[in-house]
């Protein structure tokens, strides 16, 4: 009996271990994609169209989606599994240079070849490993109503007549002062919403309004962007961002001292509640402006003006249309992972079951040519990125900020620019950090 | 039994000896490693020696701003964070009405998670300052302040519960002894409350010391390092140099091994010098 016991006791206690370590280490058999999503506002559609493929191709598709801001600890951590991503997307060519060693030569890819512009793509020799999957575009937007208000104010102090007559910055500026102070009659808190400097919560300024003076910087000195001397900047045009940022912080909701505390939904929200005229922010912005409870803006008022900042013949300036969203393959999954991956790639931007999620329901503008003229999306502020992109004798920026040396960069340029707008430090301060830090963090990424 | 137990011994303690060695041993020592090497990935690692460790220290000044911040606010917190718990204790301890709703409601806020309370702590300041017409990230004076605030309402009731344990320890007849010898409250305090709660303060005092150090939920939620990186302590530099900088997950992680060094000796010292003082009931 007591024997019986014993063994009895010992035999729970074995199948006790072994059930903890077989569930840990068990394995499909079977090819699957996985995608490690970077848009956590889509990750349910990403789910719907992982159901969608697996009923269409029998072909499991698995999604996973990293956190708000937190892409590249995800990655870090998940690519050391055995469950490693097969399908990623990296930032541009620092992403590519962070991830080289993860990231497969798509040039012969189905999808490769259907991209309407190569130089989009992340090719280094020419091989291309990112695939751009969609193209976005930001600038100032506007609420046509509060402008149409101003326009048919007596005492305006501009001779102009719609926002659409807006092409430089010194129009800009009288226009935006001048609604400023009719802010009572116009019914507004500010023109423009909230500067959102808090940490984390500054890319807007410090990554895509810095684009433009590092661009026009680049193109001046005819800078080839794939070489070293992207290394090091004079940032040229720093008054012209200085113009633009001075406007956005003096002319706005709240007092410039208060910004620390501002994030981005508190701006898309002022907007959504018509409590501002003007924000800048992306094409997908669209559902921070549509999903805000008790939404004043109406969808047809909703328009895009480029972002001036003083340069010579700004008239011709579009908005930055660019993508920092790039496909990888990852070239250390087995090769029938790696064709899956593709296939489900390729699906996606071509079967009209893929491409109809892509344009609807994740509202993107593919930058495909398996894509028909009617096929973009409906929102409207895709649909006004589109109008600037095909706008007779305007020419969009380029996403330069790609090749930003890094986010310690760029989380300090944000610093600098909040001691800036709270009076703690000077331009000149903060010019020479961009400078300084532009220089060291390049250097540093190299060693 | 004795021997039945001995035989069952590698039985019973494998569980924890597993769980142990998958979540801490291994872990451990791959960090030392990868702190000698550049890598993306924890399986893809190239030896680059003690580079990492040079450019640590000489790259910039992130580390020892970083250091200098995080031992400045872990002086200010374990005292008034000690102090404060005590006295707490002291009063809570003594015979009146509604001492465990007291000792309930002092303890709450240690329930709270850090990144909640971070959060929340940063919504209460950024209210208060609001008034003057600036934020938490103005100044760094400001970030300090308040996290030396946080940390004294998080910790406090943690180690007053610790305290009052001790304190209801102390046997009876040695304060009546006190008493009819004729010892004030101050000199029974000094003479014999402090030595005879001696290894809750060791507990205590190391409790607070190791995690003001280690301080890294709180301290993200509530300043994430403004003004600039001004308010940024140990373990957020680390964590900024491993995501932040292309190809410099190696030196965030020399950095935490020397971060870890840094609290093990501290925290060794500390045991150390207040173990000494305990004293034989």
């Amino acid at each position: 009996m007591k024997n019986v016991k014993k063994i009895l006791a010992t035999l729970l206690i074995a199948t006790l271990i072994v059930s903890v370590f077989v569930s840990c280490g068990k394995k499909d058999e079977a090819v699957v994609v996985r995608y490690l999503n970077f848009k956590p506002e889509s990750a349910s559609i990403y789910e719907e169209i992982a159901k969608a493929y697996e009923e269409e191709k029998g072909v499991k598709v698995i999604v996973e989606t990293a956190a708000n801001n937190t892409y590249e600890q995800t990655l870090t951590a998940k690519m050391a599994t055995d469950e490693a991503p097969t399908l990623f997307q990296i930032n541009g060519p620092k992403g590519y240079a962070n991830w080289k060693e993860y990231c497969k030569d798509l040039s012969n890819t189905e999808l490769y070849r259907h991209l309407t512009d190569k130089s989009l793509a992340i090719t280094v020799d020419n091989k291309a490993y990112g695939i751009p999957y969609v193209v976005e575009g930001y600038g100032i937007i506007y609420n046509n109503a509060i402008m149409e208000k101003y326009f048919a104010l007596s005492d305006k102090a501009t001779d102009l007549t719609s926002a659409e007559e807006i092409v430089s910055f010194e129009q800009l500026k009288t226009v935006v002062e001048d609604m400023q102070k009719h802010k009572d009659e116009l019914g507004i808190d500010g023109v423009f919403a909230s500067t959102s400097l808090k940490p984390g919560e500054d890319w807007r300024w410090q990554t895509h309004l810095a684009n433009i003076p590092i661009y026009y910087e680049f193109q001046k000195n005819n800078v080839d962007l794939t070489s070293s001397d992207t290394e090091k900047i004079n940032f040229e045009f720093s008054d012209q961002f200085k113009n633009i940022f001075d406007l956005y912080i003096n002319n706005s909701t709240v007092a410039p001292t208060t910004l620390g505390t501002k994030i981005v939904d508190d701006s898309m929200s002022e907007f959504a509640l018509g409590k501002c005229a003007m924000v800048q922010n992306g094409n997908w912005a669209w559902s921070q402006i549509s999903e805000v409870q008790g939404n004043t803006v109406q969808a047809d008022d909703i328009k895009y003006m480029p972002i001036y900042t003083g340069v010579e013949d700004e008239a011709g300036q579009g908005l930055c249309v660019g993508t920092e969203n790039f496909y990888c393959i990852n070239a250390k999954a087995t090769e029938e992972e790696q064709k899956a991956a593709e296939d489900f790639i390729y699906w996606l931007y071509s079967s009209d079951t893929g491409k109809d999620f892509v344009t609807n329901k994740l509202g993107f503008i593919a930058p495909f040519d398996t894509f028909e003229e009617s096929e973009t999306p409906e929102d409207p502020l895709a649909k006004e990125v589109l109008r600037w992109m095909k706008k007779d004798g305007v020419t969009s920026i380029p996403w330069n900020f790609t090749i930003f040396p890094s986010q310690t960069f760029k989380d300090d340029f944000g610093a600098a620019l909040l001691q800036y707008a709270q009076g703690t430090k000077s331009w000149d301060d903060v010019k020479q950090l961009v400078i300084d830090e532009w220089a060291s963090e390049s250097a540093a990424a190299k060693s | 039994m004795h021997k039945n137990l001995k035989r069952y011994f590698p039985v019973f303690a494998l569980p924890t000896c597993a769980a142990f060695a998958m979540a801490f041993l291994i872990p451990f020592v791959m960090g030392i490693y990868l702190s000698f090497t550049k890598f993306t990935t924890v399986t893809n690692a190239q030896w680059v020696g003690v580079q990492n460790y040079i450019t640590a220290f000489t790259a910039d000044n992130n580390f020892i701003n970083a250091l200098w911040f995080t031992v400045k606010f872990t002086v200010v917190s374990v005292i008034s964070v000690n102090v404060i718990a005590f006295f707490l204790a002291m009063l809570l301890t003594r015979p009146m009405k509604g001492t465990n709703l007291f000792r309930s409601v002092f303890f709450m806020p240690n329930l709270i998670g850090g990144i909640v309370l971070g959060y929340i702590w940063n919504l209460l300041i950024n209210g208060i300052l609001s008034y003057y017409g600036v934020d938490i990230t103005y100044s760094a004076k400001y970030g300090f302040w308040g996290l030396v605030v946080m940390m004294n309402w998080q910790l406090i009731g943690y180690m007053m519960v610790i305290y009052i344990a001790g304190i209801q320890n102390i046997p009876g007849d040695l304060m009546e002894a006190a008493s009819i010898d004729g010892a004030g409250p101050v000199k029974t305090l000094f003479k014999i409350t402090i030595p005879m709660v001696m290894p809750s303060i060791t507990i205590c005092t190391f409790l607070t010391l190791t995690n003001s150090f280690k301080l890294f939920d709180q301290n993200l939620a509530l300043t994430a390092g403004a003004p600039g990186r001004q308010t940024q302590m140990l373990a957020l530099d680390i964590y900024n140099t491993f995501y932040g900088k292309i190809g410099w997950q190696g030196v965030g992680q020399a950095k935490a091994v020397v971060f870890f060094i840094i609290v093990a000796v501290i925290a060794f010292l500390q045991l150390y010098l207040t173990g000494k003082k305990e004293v034989e009931q």
